[in-house]
């Protein structure tokens, strides 16, 4: 065992030992402070087991915003590394690892658990709804998501990191990379895969079924909608990545044949597999995000949200045609003329959903009276950014121009463009826009212009050149280059800008600190003083535990907005409270992701005891969970003396 | 807000215009140096011209309501109309518009893709010389079956004439591109897809594998030399009496994963073996038969693993010094 963990613990390279150390480090200062202040049992009570939307919302963010300093860094690295011709600031495999690293947290540990978060915490506050459908499912995601995202974490100082990319192209993945850092991919993935679909059913469920009385669909604020469509290719799209990954995990711990080299196996098979889930995985990060910057360009041009209609339209044809143009991912794979033709023309017909949502989003701030409040200035400011990666979107879905940009520097700076200008963007917006409604209090206004500027800035700097980079034939993935290839002078612009853009993370943080030292406390609910829809109709500016204490009752689009002109015509009745039956906290779905992470360690390292031990803990917490009687299983009712005291405690 | 943003318009459009004007020429792919390159450069200039006109239109609109809408101290009221909802007819409009840009984008596609299926239309009279190409970790290998010569690492070819690149892999998916000559092509191994490319000028082109194959990706570059007629006659004939013969023990040490540098060969690997048809089994016979690790392996088994890592470090040594040079010497 001593041999084992000797020989896997990652202790020559001076900087990864610095990350061992300084990983030591925080893990002894987080026991410490815990234990130090006695809130072992508050982390246990009110985190650990909570089955709170708003509470696992917060924690998917704060996961991702640590994912996304762990990806940022890698970025920098790689940036760093091809600043200059023949660096040696990092070796060919140490910087395969960063970037197939980079790739994978960015999509899988940031962007999608950031946008699920938001959804978390907003959905059900936008719907009327008192918490998600099944709340100890939702715990389950979450907690499955945390642990699939620290075993693919902890390869970089245990065992080694993948190596194969992002996209991990078979065979390349299996003969060509041994040692555990594939299986590091497949099981983080795999395990944070099943939290995603679980999250996907809940939240088709909760948005079909748990709407407030009087929404109908077409009374759902955008980004219910958007989630509500998200959901629906969370669903149809995940299976096949279980399904992928398994295939793999087979090939690489049983000795199966199905992307292999050798034995007759197709390693064609993966690429289109990984597509068939990898296409509807952009849409699902981005559609939330078209749905967050609606509800901010709604509530700060304090206007309705114009063509809402053929917004839901342009959706859900998103959404569909998403499952439909895998194949551009390798139009250079010999596909014939007519493939390519077919899937050539289904992926540019995409930008016509698209440019239907800018124009709606140029006309909703028509006659608007434009706030630049920060939220709103990320929204604004993804207009043009984004025009940027839909247009060269376009240019790569011509099949034969993609012949000259395929694997380049172009399809970099494109998918940055999309990915960035759309996702990130939309994180921060929705961040600092639902900021209140998480924690009381706002960010300050001041700071997030400094981060917002020095990362616009910073990103257009940093992905521009990378476009001319790519028409100069620079192929991704290449960890160095020499002078000759004229490449310099683009790659020490590009590098510039990611320092700009690491500069504004910072700034974001430290905005954390300062605002939760300094800022005012929010009162009401309706923080901005403009919101439109449910979420901000709540008493205080937190919600309550059971989120309203009078189910809203929802007359129109924008419901909030029409209870606040109702409220000063004088019309509203007096609350008449009821009991809220609300369910309880639940222990076993943060058990059961410790054995998931335990049987996952276990298959990483073909550690088999260690692997079965972790699945039988997996299916004594699933026997556990089924055993309970109803009786045991059926929440509690909030009485209505307490629901009048923290009612009125808020309002004093 | 206007002076906010003025920084960043002004950025942008400067990059615009570095973008269309002053770059293009400059770039590789802007720069082609045969008919296939330069069907693609149309192309993409075409499209080019519609994204631009369409960036104007958006920046344009953007521009003018972000500035015309904020609000400010003397903000006229008559401005705001909060509850415009929508108008079909505008949104007819710009459904219409993209998807007439889409069609007018497609067609040229469409029209090029089949284009390039077939060799140059100025040469078609001309018999296309049949080149395989065929890539290993990390290496290219060009075998001229008519000629019955090979290359490595570097492809002669005469100027003016149709070549066929048959490209293949023998073991990791790879992509082979000349930005200059023309759009890639991925070679996977038990699969051939053909390419025609041909050169209008002598000259030495940069080619390269864009796709990920690991650790030595980078270095897997070959020299495209377009050469005049006779001098690529005079070459082919010179290889045939002088190079030495591709012996099986060399051809396998070419398929251990490592770079190389050039080498010519007076026959070709075609007689030993066909990536065409192998489905990467030959190149995982011949890694097994030099004790290269294959097999992924987790912590447990690493030991054995190690050994014959090292093993195949010791006979990489010994290969160096015959047939190849170490890949140090590639990395500049």
């Amino acid at each position: 065992m001593f041999d084992f963990i000797k020989d896997n613990l990652i202790l020559n390279d001076p900087m990864l030992l610095g990350a061992n150390i300084s990983i030591l480090l925080s893990v002894i200062g987080i026991v410490f402070i815990l234990t130090y202040f006695k809130k072992w049992k508050w982390l246990w009570t009110e985190w650990l087991t909570s089955v709170d939307h708003k509470k696992i919302g917060i924690m998917y963010i704060i996961a991702a915003v640590i994912m996304l300093f762990r990806g940022g860094v890698d970025a920098l690295l790689m940036r760093a590394q091809l600043t200059v011709p023949n660096n040696e600031f990092l070796t060919s495999q140490h910087y395969n690892e960063i970037f197939t690293t980079h790739g994978t947290i960015m999509i899988i540990f940031m962007a999608m658990p950031f946008v699920i978060g938001l959804m978390n915490v907003v959905v059900p506050l936008q719907i009327g709804a008192r918490d998600v459908a099944f709340p100890y499912l939702n715990a389950l995601s979450f907690w499955s998501f945390f642990f699939g995202a620290i075993l693919f974490n902890i390869s970089f100082v245990f065992g080694g990191s993948p190596d194969a990319g992002w996209t991990n192209y078979a065979p390349l993945a299996i003969e060509g990379s041994p040692g555990p850092g594939i299986n590091y991919y497949l099981l983080g993935l795999q395990i944070s895969g099943i939290g995603t679909l679980l999250t996907g059913i809940n939240f088709i469920v909760t948005i079909i079924k748990m709407r407030a009385p009087g929404m109908t669909l077409m009374r759902m604020p955008m980004f219910t909608w958007t989630a509500l469509i998200t959901n629906f290719i969370i669903v149809f799209a995940f299976p096949v990545l279980t399904v992928t990954l398994a295939l793999m995990t087979f090939d690489r711990l049983f000795g199966t044949h199905f992307f292999t080299l050798a034995d007759g196996g197709m390693p064609m098979l993966w690429a289109n597999l990984f597509w068939i889930w990898g296409h509807p995985e952009v849409y699902i990060v981005i559609l939330p995000a078209f749905g967050i910057f609606s509800e901010i360009f709604a509530t700060f041009a304090r206007k309705t949200l114009f063509g809402y209609k053929s917004m839901v339209i342009s959706i859900v044809t998103i959404s569909f045609l998403s499952f439909l143009v895998w194949v551009h991912h390798f139009f250079t794979m010999g596909g014939t003329a007519a493939v390519n033709s077919v899937f050539s023309i289904t992926t540019m017909a995409i930008a016509v959903p698209t440019g239907i949502k800018i124009f709606n989003w140029l006309l909703t701030l028509y006659k608007g009276r434009i706030e630049y409040t920060v939220p709103m200035l990320w929204s604004v400011g993804f207009i043009p950014t984004f025009l940027i990666g839909g247009v060269t979107g376009v240019m790569l879905g011509m099949a034969a121009a993609d012949f000259q940009y395929h694997n380049s520097y172009f399809l970099v700076a494109h998918f940055h463009y999309t990915l960035i200008c759309g996702t990130v963007f939309a994180c921060f917006a929705g961040f600092v826009f639902w900021y209140p409604k998480m924690f009381g209090h706002k960010l300050n206004e001041r700071l997030g212009k400094w981060t917002f500027w020095f990362f616009m800035i910073g990103f257009n700097v940093c992905f521009l050149p990378q476009f001319l980079l790519g028409f100069d034939g620079m192929p991704r993935r290449i960890y160095t280059y020499g002078p000759e290839d004229g490449w310099t002078g683009l790659n020490v612009v590009s590098t510039i800008g990611g320092i700009g853009m690491g500069i504004a993370f910072m700034i974001l943080v430290y905005n954390v600190y300062y605002s939760f030292r300094y800022a005012k406390r929010e009162t009401s609910g309706d923080a901005w003083g403009a919101g439109r829809t449910l979420e901000w109709a709540t008493t205080t500016s937190v919600a309550p535990f059971y989120n309203f204490a009078v189910t809203p009752e929802v007359k129109g689009l924008d419901a909030f907005m029409i209870m606040k002109q109702e409220r000063e015509a004088g019309k509203e009745e007096k609350p008449e409270y009821k009991p809220i039956h609300m369910p309880s906290n639940a222990g076993t779905p943060f058990v059961m992701s410790v054995f998931f992470f335990v049987a996952g360690f276990g298959l990483v390292f073909k550690l088999w005891w260690i692997a079965i031990l972790g699945g039988i803990g997996v299916l004594a917490c699933m026997a556990l969970r089924s055993l309970r009687s109803h009786k045991e299983d059926e929440g509690y009712y909030v009485s209505v003396e307490e629901i009048i005291n923290t009612e009125q405690k808020k309002e004093a | 807000m206007f002076k906010k943003l003025k920084p960043y318009l002004v950025l942008a459009t400067s990059f615009l215009f570095l973008f269309v004007l002053s770059g293009c020429s400059e770039y590789a792919i802007f720069d082609p140096k045969g008919p296939n390159a330069a069907t693609l450069k149309d192309l993409i200039m075409y499209s080019i011209y519609f994204m631009i006109f369409i960036m104007i239109v958006v920046y344009a609109l953007f521009a003018f309501v972000i500035v015309k809408y904020r609000d400010r101290k003397n903000f006229n009221e008559k401005d705001h109309e909060p509850d415009i909802h929508g108008s079909t007819k505008l949104e007819i409009i710009w459904t219409v518009i993209p998807i007439v840009i889409i069609i007018a984008l497609s067609i040229p596609t469409v029209k090029v893709l089949y284009d390039l299926e077939k060799p140059p239309k100025e040469t078609a009279h001309k018999e296309p010389i049949v080149i395989h190409a065929t890539s290993a970790d990390w290496k290219w290998i060009f075998s001229y079956p008519g000629e019955d010569i090979e290359t490595v690492n570097y492809v002669n070819v005469p100027e003016d004439h149709p070549v066929l690149f048959k490209i293949t892999s023998a073991d990791s998916m790879s992509s082979f591109w000349v930005p200059q000559i023309g759009g890639q092509e991925y070679g996977m191994p038990g699969m051939v897809n053909d390419l025609y490319l041909q050169a209008d000028e002598p000259g030495e082109y940069e080619g390269m594998n864009s796709n990920f194959t690991g650790q030595g990706m980078t270095h897997q570059q070959f020299n495209f030399v377009a050469l005049e007629e006779d001098d690529y006659q005079k070459w082919v004939k010179e290889t045939q009496e002088k190079a030495p013969q591709l012996t099986e023990e060399t051809y396998e040490k070419l398929l251990l994963p490592d770079t190389v540098e050039e080498m010519t060969f007076s026959n070709t690997h075609l007689d030993i073996v066909d990536h065409g048809v192998d489905s990467g089994e030959y190149a995982m016979k011949v890694r097994e038969k030099y004790g290269v690790e294959i097999k992924p392996h987790g912590g447990e088994d690493s030991h054995d693993s190690e050994e014959s890592t090292e093993a195949v470090e010791d006979n990489h040594e010994e290969e160096a010094s015959t047939t190849t040079e170490s890949s140090e010497h590639h990395n500049h």
